[in-house]
């Protein structure tokens, strides 16, 4: 818990550094410049609690839209920040050994139009634009894996915790991620779970860029901000920083969601 | 004293019955009818309750009109939306009365999804001497029938009845955050964060939608403002846009979440424009656009808290504000069942507590204060010892007396200025 608000540097030195009601002295321009380890913490603690809050899939009834927004902005401007900084350029090169070529989730792709299509059909258009968000999924195009040499870069800017592992995060009502692999087995796809499973591919940012003639913004803001899918492995796994209070994951299991999913898309497409 | 037992149970009638605070009990709305006479509730269970003030008494002139529980009825159920596995909230988020046309009484109450009608009515009269049916409602032979009678009204218990007339569903994606019906009594608006629906009340199918879609920037932040005026022909008169620039030296994180505007009022004499955000109140004038005539710090001292408020969600909070019936007078909640007024004129403020703890019934509000740093004095309540969880969000001023109503979680104040 922190007693004052987070401290937004800015990188003309000629600025005074922002302050949220904090009465202390202005920071002497150099150590303006300089990212002190207490502050890029902050950021991070920050950054992982907005993706926390977005995690729709921990959620019973529809979130509020106003606060997801507000929400997600938040993110957002953590990342231009980190950007800015280059420390979300370091963060992003380390997660890009690519371990799920996007041709895997190309399957995926004639689902989800269909899956919008059907979706819009009720609705009217939803024109609003999450720009940043989409922004930050694009850069963030891999899954996390237990690399180590991902841990000692991580670990210079924040405390060195356990890689985040699929398993972890991604538990809720509509068992995203590990239990994909139940639903692999199972013979008979209930109605509640296809839609979800469809939609989860949607949010992908590689899918993102394959159907940019859609106006993103329209599944972007019903989707992500309305609770109609919950965030996928990919989502989370990307966003969510090293933090976290999980076992250590390994490049196998990765692959082997991917293989998973794979699988569960032949099934539905019935190829 | 007698009297003041008496006053004591009354006062006692607004609150719930449970000594415990059940979540469904908590107040998610509070509006007094146009004259004032009525006061609706609305909490998180899906229940109204109506509340009607008794006529004043040439004997007891110093009652000045108590309010009593007039009506309770269920207005929402809770519902659950199958294509997106998600509840839907029974909570009512609004409650507004239709100006009275005859005895009966009308209002729209909002839950996220469904606005109903609910009509309100007396009955303290009924029938009796049916040809066709016995006093307990058996149908009679009409063979054994072998002279006929003419009804007769014949007094009962006064009984008051809510039924609902109209269900207005299906239009909105998002949660409805507000109600609004027109003065041609005709048609009113529902709103949620990126539509407007104008509906016509006589009609449940169909609405006019109006999707905003140009507002936001591309920062996408809620925390700008339009106000749609419409004019007697339903046309879309005049969209404005209410914004402050921003001060760079304030700049963090925070800074758009704190600016969002959590509530609007439009002035009783229609010339000035109130808004809420998470720390101030900003009176603007209708003709000027760019910036507020006046700005009000509810409570500043949360400036240096809002990591922590955002951790918490706090900070998403959001605060209604409200006028008394001159314009002279604003007023809206704050934590630890704080609320706060402002004059308008005198540009003095005052901190009360809506709390069965520090105000008996009757007792005169003593004013509170927050000690901001250093010293705290021996009344003051330090920054880090408020309460959080008791937020007064929902507050309403009678529209031509000096009698507030505070809704502190599940129980409900009413405050009336003293009599001397």
């Amino acid at each position: 818990m922190f007693t004052k608000g987070t401290k937004r540097k800015f990188s003309d030195p000629g600025e005074e550094p922002a302050s949220s009601g904090d009465p202390g002295p202005a920071a002497p321009s150099a150590a303006a410049r300089t990212l002190s380890s207490s502050y890029s913490l902050q950021r991070q603690s920050l950054l992982d609690m907005s993706l926390i809050k977005l995690q729709l899939c921990h959620m019973l009834v529809e979130p509020n839209l106003c606060r997801s927004v507000l929400i997600a902005n938040t993110v957002r401007q953590i990342q231009e920040e980190m950007t800015q900084d280059g420390t979300w350029h370091i963060m992003t090169q380390a997660l890009a050994a690519a371990q799920c070529p996007a041709d895997r989730l190309v399957a995926t792709e004639v689902l989800c139009r269909q899956t919008d299509a059907a979706a819009q059909a009720g609705q009217s258009p939803k024109p609003f634009s999450v720009v940043g968000l989409q922004e930050g999924y694009h850069s963030e195009e891999v899954v996390m894996e237990g690399d180590v040499e991902t841990e000692v870069t991580m670990s210079s800017l924040s405390p060195l915790s356990p890689q985040l592992s699929s398993a972890s995060y991604l538990t809720g009502p509509f068992e995203v991620g590990p239990c994909w692999e139940e639903e692999d087995e199972e013979e008979d796809h209930s109605e509640s779970s296809e839609p979800s499973l469809m939609s989860e591919h949607s949010r992908h940012p590689a899918l993102e860029e394959l159907f940019s003639d859609v106006d993103p913004s329209y599944y972007d803001l019903d989707t992500v901000l309305t609770g109609t899918p919950k965030m996928g492995p990919y989502d989370l796994l990307e966003s969510l920083s090293s933090h976290g209070p999980t076992a250590l994951s390994s490049s196998s299991s990765c692959r082997s969601d991917l293989n998973e999913l794979d699988h569960i898309m032949e099934i539905i497409v019935g190829s | 004293m007698e009297e003041e037992n008496d006053t004591r149970k009354v006062n006692n009638s607004f609150l719930r019955d449970h000594n415990y605070a059940t979540e469904a009990d908590i107040i998610s709305t509070v509006e007094f009818n146009s004259t004032g006479e009525l006061l609706a509730t609305g909490d998180k269970g899906g229940r109204v309750v109506v509340f009607q003030r008794e006529q004043e008494s040439k004997t007891q002139p110093q009652r000045r009109g108590e309010y009593n529980v007039y009506s309770t009825f269920q207005s929402h159920e809770p519902e659950f939306d199958y294509l997106k596995s998600l509840e839907i909230e029974e909570k009512i988020n609004k409650i507004k009365w239709l100006p009275q046309q005859n005895a009966a009484y009308f209002l729209l109450s909002t839950n996220d999804k469904t606005v109903k009608l609910w009509k309100i009515s007396e009955r303290d009269k009924r029938p009796e001497g049916y040809n066709l049916k016995d006093e307990d409602g058996r149908i009679r032979d009409p063979a054994t029938i072998t002279s006929l009678r003419v009804p007769v009204l014949q007094p009962m218990d006064l009984m008051v009845e809510a039924t609902a007339r109209r269900v207005f569903s299906n239009a909105h994606t998002y949660h409805i955050n507000s109600i609004s019906v027109n003065s041609d009594l005709q048609t009113f608006i529902s709103t949620d964060d990126l539509r407007v629906n104008l509906w016509n009340l006589e009609i449940t199918d169909r609405s006019f939608s109006i999707l905003i879609s140009s507002c936001f920037p591309s920062t996408g932040s809620p925390s700008q403002l339009f106000s749609f005026l419409c004019d007697k022909t339903r046309r879309l008169l005049v969209s404005i846009n209410f914004e402050e620039p921003e001060d760079p030296s304030t700049r963090s994180f925070f800074s758009e979440i704190i600016s969002s505007i959590s509530d609007v009022k439009f002035s009783h004499n229609g010339r000035y424009l109130m808004t809420r955000d998470y720390l101030t109140v900003k009176v603007w004038d209708l003709q000027m656009e760019n910036k507020p005539l006046e700005t009000y710090q509810v409570h500043d001292y949360l400036r240096g808290k809002l990591c922590s408020l955002y951790e918490n969600d706090c900070i998403f909070d959001k605060f209604e504000c409200v006028w008394n019936g001159s314009d002279s007078v604003i007023m809206t909640g704050s934590y630890n069942n704080f609320f706060r007024m402002f004059d308008r004129n005198t540009k003095r403020d005052v901190t009360l507590e809506a709390s069965r703890e520090n105000s008996k019934p009757r007792a005169i509000l003593k004013p509170r204060k927050v000690c901001v740093g250093g010293k705290r004095r021996k009344d003051e309540i330090s920054v880090d010892s408020l309460d959080f969880s008791k937020k007064i969000l929902h507050t309403t001023w009678h529209p031509h007396e000096n009698i507030i109503a505070v809704a502190a979680t599940n129980n409900l104040y009413i405050f009336q200025d003293k009599v001397n």
